[in-house]
């Protein structure tokens, strides 16, 4: 169990920079979760730690120790790679006990640990098997059990889950929270699917195009989103964004076709008159009869538990959700109103959160 | 990956730095023979600087060794080669992949049997058969009676007589005779959706159509890669044309068969020292084109030889 | 694997499919059939066409010590081509996959020695390897004893099979450095996590991982010393000296084609068939041909 440490890490291939001077800490015994949409730089930042890939510039510290030119055998991290990268032409057990065979342990501790592990994940029927002969739930429990035969300080995965089928994914996500729980080894697990953030994270990373947009707990990150890059990502439907005009005088802000909503002293103190972002949350508005935003309404999707309403609001699109169970009939507009709690603002510049 | 491994690293250089060497050492070794005058050559010393006749060599090899007409000649044999292996491997792995006939598993046997045998160790009835391409036709009507039937009926005695000797089409047409580039297409033609043809035929193309404007442009890489590999394996052929060709004030044969001529000894053709500038030379001007053509085509070509695995 | 969709017409097919079946019948099948009918027959001396001769041609052929000096010759060919072009074609691969800086140019250039025409290399070999001219000729000038491949059936040997590995270096370093490029980066690294250094992993994982490319190249190395060689050992020995270089294939064309044998070298031509088929169908039979990562 170790703390990672990054400052100012940066990466460039030849002329483009993909990662640009994170900083990041990470506490012995966290499960960090860096989420981020495709080619942000998520995988590039998780070998960067591991040491598969130089960094360009900055530092990265495990524990107490500098890393930047340790050799990951060095390292102390063990990876669970996206397509697990078995070896294909040893057995379940070799392949998990590989790590202690170089490291020249004694061949009876060695199949005793191997045994241990196999019985952790429920590995013990196929010990024997070639990896060609294993489902991939298997497969990734072998990758698992390979990691974690080391002891490793840090545990790093890149998206092991994003081979499996949607139920086994449910499944192996519990699993890897139970086993962190268990072993508590700190573990920065990437990710582009937000519910495995969500469900999984102590902290989550949000990244965006090698930078850091938001570090916080599930909760922060859903309910404080720091810019309206996280905004819009996180939760779905993402944020509503809207934009609008500040006016303090009338203690409201006010849309382009002339609606408005009243702000409280306190939101009013925080904004500036001009511009701003205006968010709110699909599931946090209420259907009201008369009064409250008209919203033109255009389609709605039914999730079962949920029914998406989708329409515009000042010619912007806005999405409010209902529950499922709630009569509906169709018209042509809806009125909602949104309680100030549930007001999130940004500035229009810089993407920032206000207040 | 981070590797601190100085020690190895350099191991590693001085292996590819070596391996470099061996490749280009044989290489200036021939260059330098190519530069020096015939007094020069046989000094017995080692020569590792070039003199400087290298173009009066080229002219003697290029003049001696009818290098003009030879290398005419191997490239039409292996434009010949390469086009026609193109082409029909194309067309029969289309006949294999996209129709259903009767007996069409036996002819997929039968042509991937060819890719057992070289030529070489069936090279003596081969000559035969080049020297008269009938003779399979005209022993079947033999042995079948039908040549009687015929001569009885017509009164005309049948003797079908072609002969491919010292003719192009005798250099080329048993190098295309093997399976190689058929199956390369079928496992290309394999991988292509259904659906391709589904539209296409919804689209109202026929076979032929289909073809031309779909398959083969989706092939090209793979044209590309088969024609060099074939083109490279024909201009390397030397004992089929030394056959095939015994005319050689005629019709002459390749540059790369001509080359021994270039250097008589006592164990080839007759004692004498060679000439060694002017063997030099010829060896240059004949290794040239396939080298050029691989260092063009380095893509395509390993591409190619990955994926016909000969 | 087969189409769903396929054209409906059965003429249209046989046609695309014709003009190969008649060059594979004329070119491949006649002249396997005639060598096999060949071998089982002797040509009346003053003609009247060929009589049954069972296997004597081949007793015949057996019986000949030159045939099986041939057959060892042949085989201690591939052996030693085999064992020289795959050694170092794998060393460089090995070498080139490490990745280090300015590894394609070595890649380009170890390509070439296949690019060069064989009997073009044979002529530059035999001229590198002449006691009179090439780089040996300073070191033989006192002592004609020392190098002479004219006179030494062993020196020709060993001109030949360098000459031939030389060549064939190349085509063997093309796919073992094709089957350790399709080894999936993250299984190496993988393993380097797991705490194997450089070396180790060459041993532990790229190598097992490339034996079926391996022993596929084994196999055609093999079956191409017999038939490519002809034109190396045409160029720098004519079989020579004293038969010392005298191959299977070569056999074959010089009893055919200058002591017109027919049968002889039907014969023979039969023996090497089988041969090669032998170890093409072990090839296919045996040995899987390549790896599936997951
Ligand atoms: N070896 C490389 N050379 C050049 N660019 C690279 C290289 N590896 C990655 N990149 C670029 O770096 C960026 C970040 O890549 P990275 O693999 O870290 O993305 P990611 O966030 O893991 O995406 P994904 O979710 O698709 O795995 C991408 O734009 C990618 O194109
Ligand atoms: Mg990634």
């Amino acid at each position: 169990m170790a703390a990672v440490t990054l400052r100012r890490v940066k990466k460039n291939y030849g002329p483009t920079t993909v990662v640009h001077g994170v900083d990041l800490e990470i506490n012995a015994g966290e499960f960090v979760v860096i989420l981020g949409p495709s080619g942000c730089g998520k995988s590039t930042l998780l070998r960067m730690i591991a040491g598969l890939e130089a960094i360009t510039d900055g530092e990265i510290a495990i524990g107490e120790k500098i890393v930047n030119t340790l050799e990951p055998r060095e390292r102390g991290c063990a990876m669970v790679f996206q397509n697990y990268a078995l070896y294909p032409h040893m057995t379940v057990a070799e392949n998990i006990g590989y790590a202690l065979k170089v490291a020249g342990m004694g061949k009876a501790e060695r199949t005793a640990r191997i045994k241990a592990v196999g019985d952790m994940l429920g590995l013990t029927e196929f010990l024997e098997r070639k990896p060609m002969q294993l489902s991939g739930g298997q497969r990734q429990r072998v990758a698992m059990g390979r990691a974690m035969i080391r002891e490793p300080d840090v545990f790093l995965y890149d998206e092991p889950l994003s081979n499996l089928d949607a139920r086994l994914r449910v499944a192996m996500r519990v699993e890897i929270r139970r086993l962190h729980q268990r072993l508590g080894t700190t573990s920065l697990f990437v990710t582009h699917d937000q519910v495995e953030a969500m469900t999984l994270a102590d902290r989550i990373v949000v990244m965006n195009k090698g930078i850091i947009e938001q570090v916080g707990t599930p909760d922060e990150v859903y309910h404080r989103p720091a810019s309206t890059y996280v905004a819009g990502f996180v939760g779905s439907p993402g944020l509503n964004l809207l934009h609008a005009t500040v006016d303090k005088a009338a203690l409201c802000i006010r849309f382009k076709d002339g609606q408005s909503i009243a702000l409280d002293q306190e939101q009013a103190a925080s904004l500036s008159d001009g511009p701003v972002v205006f968010g709110f949350r699909a599931e946090q508005t209420q259907v009201v009869e008369q009064g409250g935003l008209k919203i033109a309404s255009s389609f709605n999707e039914a999730l079962g538990s949920s029914r998406l309403l989708h329409g515009l609001l000042a010619d912007e699109e806005a999405v409010i959700s209902i529950p499922g169970d709630q009569p509906f009939n169709v018209t042509s507009s809806i009125n909602v109103t949104i309680p100030s709690k549930a007001m999130h603002f940004f500035d229009p510049e810089s993407g920032r959160r206000i207040g | 990956m981070i590797e601190r491994t100085p020690l190895l690293n350099t191991a590693t250089y001085a292996v590819l730095l070596l391996g470099a060497l061996s490749v280009f050492v044989p290489l200036w070794l021939v260059y330098v023979g190519a530069t020096l005058t015939v007094r020069e050559i046989n000094i017995p010393e080692l020569h590792l600087f070039p003199g400087d006749h290298l173009f009066d060599n080229l002219q003697a090899a290029w003049a001696r060794g009818h290098l003009g007409g030879r290398l005419a000649n191997s490239l039409i044999m292996s434009l010949g080669v390469a086009t026609g292996k193109v082409v029909m491997s194309a067309i029969t792995a289309f006949g294999l992949v996209y129709f259903r006939f009767p007996g069409r598993m036996l002819i997929f046997w039968m042509i991937f049997i060819t890719l057992m045998l070289p030529l070489e160790v069936r090279i003596v009835p081969t000559y035969a058969v080049a020297a008269n391409a009938l003779w399979p036709f005209q022993t079947i009507l033999d042995v079948t009676g039908l040549s009687t039937v015929i001569a009885a009926l017509t009164g005309v005695q049948v003797a079908l007589e072609w002969n491919l000797l010292n003719s192009y089409t005798g250099l080329i047409l048993p190098l295309i005779a093997t399976a190689t580039g058929t199956f390369l297409y079928r496992q290309f033609f394999l991988t292509v959706p259904d659906e391709l043809l589904e539209a296409a035929r919804m689209d109202g193309a026929g076979p032929f159509r289909f073809l031309t404007e779909f398959l083969l442009p989706l092939s090209r890489a793979n044209m590309a890669a088969l024609f060099t590999i074939m083109f490279l394996y024909a201009w390397n052929q030397y004992l089929w044309p030394l056959l095939a060709t015994p005319d050689r004030a005629g019709f002459g044969t390749t540059s790369v068969v001509e080359l021994k001529m270039l250097a008589p000894s006592v164990l080839t053709n007759g004692g004498g020292t060679p000439d060694w500038n002017v063997a030099m030379a010829g060896c240059l001007i004949v290794m040239l084109p396939p080298l050029l053509l691989v260092a063009f085509m380095q893509r395509y070509f390993v591409r190619g030889l990955i994926a016909t695995e000969k | 694997m087969e189409k769903r969709a396929t054209f409906s017409k059965t003429s249209v097919g046989v046609m695309f499919v014709l003009p190969q079946i008649l060059l594979v019948f004329t070119f491949f099948y006649w002249p396997t059939g005639a060598a096999l009918y060949w071998a089982f027959t002797l040509e009346r001396p003053w003609g009247g066409g060929n009589e049954w001769v069972g296997l004597d041609n081949f007793r015949q052929v057996f019986a000949d010590r030159a045939y099986w000096g041939s057959i060892i010759r042949s085989i201690i060919f591939a052996g030693a081509t085999s064992f020289l072009s795959m050694g170092f074609g794998l060393l460089l691969a090995v070498a080139c996959d490490r990745g280090l800086k300015f590894y394609q140019a070595f890649r380009t250039v170890f390509v070439w020695p296949y690019a060069v025409v064989a009997p073009a290399a044979a002529l530059a070999f035999r001229f590198i390897f002449a006691p009179e001219a090439g780089i040996f000729s300073a070191l033989v000038k006192s002592n004609h004893e020392f190098w002479n491949p004219a006179q030494n059936g062993y020196h020709a040997m060993t001109m030949i099979i360098v000459c031939y590995s030389w060549k064939y270096a190349a085509y063997c370093f093309i796919f073992f450095l094709a089957a350790l490029q399709a080894i999936p980066r993250s299984v190496i690294e993988a393993s380097a996590l797991d705490g194997a250094g450089v070396l180790r992993r060459v041993r532990d994982i790229q190598l097992p991982l490339i034996t079926p490319t391996f022993f596929f190249l084994l196999v055609i190395s093999i079956t191409d010393s017999f038939q490519d060689s002809f034109g190396i050992v045409d160029v720098m020995t004519d079989g020579g000296p004293a038969k010392a270089t005298e191959f299977m294939v070569y056999k074959i064309y010089f009893d055919g084609f200058r002591g017109l044998d027919y049968s002889g070298a039907a014969a023979q031509s039969i023996v090497l068939m089988f041969l090669m088929m032998v170890l093409t169908f072990f090839q296919f039979r045996f040995i899987e041909r390549r790896i599936h990562y997951s």
